[in-house]
């Protein structure tokens, strides 16, 4: 166990290390001066020059990177070309919103994906099987901007139970806040749940063919509880992957979303960074987003260690 | 049946009751599509900032009025020298700054200085390159010396990068602006909103509204329920396209109006074939203006035949120097030797205008022979590649800054235009205040444009705005970039 955990952290940071260098490298090449894109068109030459000296962009590369990269080490994100603060003030601003959201999505769609996939397995083949296959079908394949669009006009136009948009604040009350969370968190949850649901039934419906299920079944055990107890529990090492990565997209995969329902989000953070060249704030909360992922995806190896007992004697 | 009628009646008499006891509303919530990058308007040219800010947190000596004017704001008055190069502005007396501090003529010398220092970032370090020593008289007078005569100075002295900005507080209006204007900034959730509230030591005419919040919608197609369920009730910056959905609703109002946005077809001059005269233009008399912009602005949008906008008193109507004529067009190539056509590239920046439009300027090029090769580029690549490299053939872009026709006589700017009879007419425009000898020289400056083809003048930007049918006082047109609110109030 202690060399299994071991091996994965020095997976991890390595590719912490590695990711820095990519990401600054490749945000490097791409064309656009931060300096420019604030003075605009009107502004002459020289005027461009003073700005970048005082951003500090024409110092070398390698320096540049080492700044960045020593500051991430002391958990020193940098501060915004565009907004002149510092990155982690507006990281923390945006991860009360992308945070809770991705949280709340995840949730919804666990809850709608894992009873159906038991459903569907169970009933394989049958008139209920197609039905909810057929409509994780439609899941899968509505996009979910329009789906939240349909979303908004039902809820907050026609019948006016919740905001069409923008996020209040925390300080505006947790209901509130969590009020305007709730729409687009089930745009996002149920594309999610549907492909959720078809991985759960497939792991399921292997994992009921298998001999000891038919051993488990002879021995008498009620249906329910070889469901419940013997196939879900083998069948969660797919679906716990799949949710690792789907908590990753809700993250900051969730741009359109926050687009749509116009949320302070992490995507439109990076986003609006892309465009504004504000190189730092990509740079840093990309950073963040790896290590987020990695995290996660350290989590969900770890939990396979403890729904599979196996990987735990073994390692 | 008897039950259900007592019900709703009552409920009607109580909704009566309760409307009727309603003051007007004195707050505002304002849709608006981008995020400023900071507060400071004299510190970068996104038009977010002023949209937010100018005449509403901020002001200046002078100020734009809605219909292009200029206005006394700070200076309640100015006496001109013979030669034009000296201003004396009287200031307005008792004017205090948010937090507090006297407005005073230090503070105009400390502004102007600032601005026009060499370590400036003012985007827009040309309004004050004429100027050459301000001197504070006494705190109510402010004497400003120019090096030239300059026809302009006090219209440029109304633009958002001229405010007036205190010494104790100019390093920190970037994150809480503190200005002389009837709002004070209270709050900025990042990414979601901007709130100010009313000033109460405002010096002028107190405003109608207690409160004003600038909500960031970022997606057209969210605007529509924002409107419909009443979160926003004003967007003074409308998706042309979204109209249609709200246009027949009598609960807000569609408002067309100008802006100083030329929409153009821009030329790199110096690369071969566009250096020829009849290539430009061929390409002038290939496009179709009307097709244009029905297709990239439903439709609404004025045709422009020179640098100028149509709102603009100095306009002269030059849309029919290149009437839409293929054959004509076909024929001016084949004088510059391309009757079999040619390639080029056209670059396309992210807004609607130019991606939508470019595609149909790409087919009525098509037409006469000259195939387009569509490059879509976004704002930071256009600005690297074709604003300061000049790597292009075409591209189409919006000029919104309001009278910069003189941008065709810069030096090396991205159009790579070069015609000294163009130059001196702006350099005497320059020098000369008396208005209808302006006119004349504007009208000149747009001639020389439109004959020489240096650009394919496409339509003005139209401004298209959506708002509660209650609400008014908010501007029509968009003379300058701004939604000054100081006139704005609920009625009933």
């Amino acid at each position: 166990m202690t060399a299994y955990l071991l091996k994965r952290l020095i997976i991890a940071l390595a590719t912490l290390v590695l990711a820095s260098m990519v990401v600054f490298a490749v945000l490097e090449i791409i064309p656009g001066d931060p300096a420019r894109l604030m003075l605009g068109l009107n502004a002459s030459a020289d005027q461009v020059e003073v700005l970048r000296n005082q951003m500090g962009l024409n110092a070398p590369l390698a320096i540049r990177y080492l700044h960045w990269a020593g500051g991430l080490l002391s958990l020193d994100f940098g501060r915004s070309y565009t907004y002149s603060v510092p990155v982690i003030d507006l990281v923390r601003e945006r991860i009360v919103v992308s945070l809770p959201l991705a949280l709340i999505a995840l949730a919804l769609s666990t809850i709608i994906a894992i009873p159906v996939g038991l459903y569907s397995a169970s009933r394989r083949g049958r008139a209920g099987d197609a039905i909810a296959m057929g409509a994780t079908q439609f899941g899968v394949a509505v996009p979910n901007f329009w789906f939240a669009l349909m979303l908004i006009y039902l809820f907050a136009v026609w019948l006016r139970l919740v905001p069409a948009g923008g996020f209040p604040g925390w300080s505006a009350g947790v209901w509130p806040a969590l009020k305007s969370l709730l729409l687009p968190a089930v745009a996002l949850a149920l594309p999610q749940a549907a492909i959720l649901a078809r991985v759960a039934r497939s792991a399921l419906i292997e994992v009921l063919n298998e001999d000891y299920i038919r051993t488990a079944r002879a021995k008498g055990l009620p249906y329910r509880a070889v469901l419940w107890r013997h196939a879900l529990r083998n069948a969660m090492i797919p679906v716990l992957t799949i949710l690792g990565l789907q908590f990753a997209f809700l993250l900051a995969g969730t741009i359109i979303i926050e687009n749509v329902f116009y949320l302070p989000g992490l995507g439109r953070l990076v986003f609006q960074a892309i465009t504004q060249r504000d190189l730092i704030v990509v740079e840093s909360v990309v950073m963040l987003l790896v290590a987020a992922v990695i995290a996660v995806n350290l989590i969900v190896d770890l939990s396979y260690a403890v729904v599979d007992p196996r990987l735990r004697s073994r390692q | 049946m008897k039950l259900w009628k007592t019900i709703l009646a009552a409920a009607a008499l109580a909704l009566a009751a309760s409307t009727s006891s309603f003051a007007a509303r004195t707050d505002l919530v304002i849709g608006i599509p981008l995020e400023p990058p900071h507060l400071d308007p004299t510190a970068g040219a996104a038009a977010a900032i002023d949209e937010v800010l100018y005449a509403n947190v901020f002001e200046g000596l002078t100020r734009i009025g809605p219909n292009g004017e200029v206005l006394p704001d700070l200076a309640e008055s100015w006496a001109i020298s013979d030669d034009g190069k000296v201003y004396i502005f009287k200031l307005h007396t008792g004017v205090k700054f948010h937090d507090g501090s006297d407005f005073n003529a230090d503070d105009v010398k400390f502004s102007l200085d600032r601005a026009r220092a060499d370590n400036s970032v003012n985007a827009q370090k040309g309004l004050f390159a004429a100027i050459d020593k301000v001197d504070v008289v006494d705190p109510a007078t402010v004497k400003v010396t120019l090096k030239n005569p300059q026809g302009s100075f006090l219209y440029n002295m109304g633009w958002g990068d001229a405010v007036m900005v205190a010494p104790e507080s100019a390093d920190t209006n970037k994150e809480k602006p503190i200005g002389t204007g009837p709002f004070k900034f209270q709050s900025w959730a990042k990414g979601s909103s901007i709130t100010l509230v009313k000033s109460d030591n405002y010096w002028g005419a107190p405003v109608a509204l207690d409160k004003a919040e600038f909500r960031i919608v970022p997606d057209a197609a969210a605007a529509v329920p924002a409107l419909l369920s009443g979160d926003i009730q004003a967007f003074p910056f409308f998706d042309p396209d979204s109209v249609a959905q709200v246009k027949d609703d009598p609960r807000f109002k569609v408002v067309i109006g100008s802006t100083e946005g030329e929409t153009i077809l821009s030329i790199n001059n110096k690369k071969p074939p566009f250096d020829k005269l009849q290539v430009r233009q061929a390409i002038s008399y290939a496009l179709d203006r009307k097709a244009i912009i029905d297709g990239a602005s439903a439709g609404l949008g004025v045709p422009i035949g020179s640098h100028m906008s149509p709102a603009n008193k100095d306009y002269v109507d030059l849309t029919g120097r290149y009437p839409h004529d293929v054959a004509k067009a076909k024929e001016l190539l084949k004088e510059a030797g391309l009757e079999n056509g040619f390639k080029a590239t056209l670059k396309l920046p992210p807004p609607s205008y130019a991606r939508l439009g470019g595609e149909i300027i790409a087919s009525e090029l098509r037409d006469v022979g000259i195939d387009l090769e569509i490059i879509p580029v976004e704002w930071a690549q256009w600005l690297d590649q074709v604003f300061t490299k000049k790597d292009y053939d075409l591209t189409i872009v919006s000029h919104t800054e309001p009278n910069d026709i003189d941008i065709y006589s810069r030096k090396d700017y991205y159009f790579n235009y070069d015609n000294p009879a163009f130059d001196k007419i702006i350099a005497d425009l320059n020098l000369t205040s008396d208005e209808a000898k302006r006119k004349e020289l504007l009208g000149q400056a747009q001639k020389i444009l439109a004959d020489d083809a240096v650009v394919g003048f496409l339509y003005e930007l139209p401004k298209v705005g959506v708002w509660d049918a209650k609400l008014q006082g908010l501007w029509e047109n968009a003379p300058i970039q701004a939604n000054d609110l100081t006139k704005v109030k609920w009625s009933e």
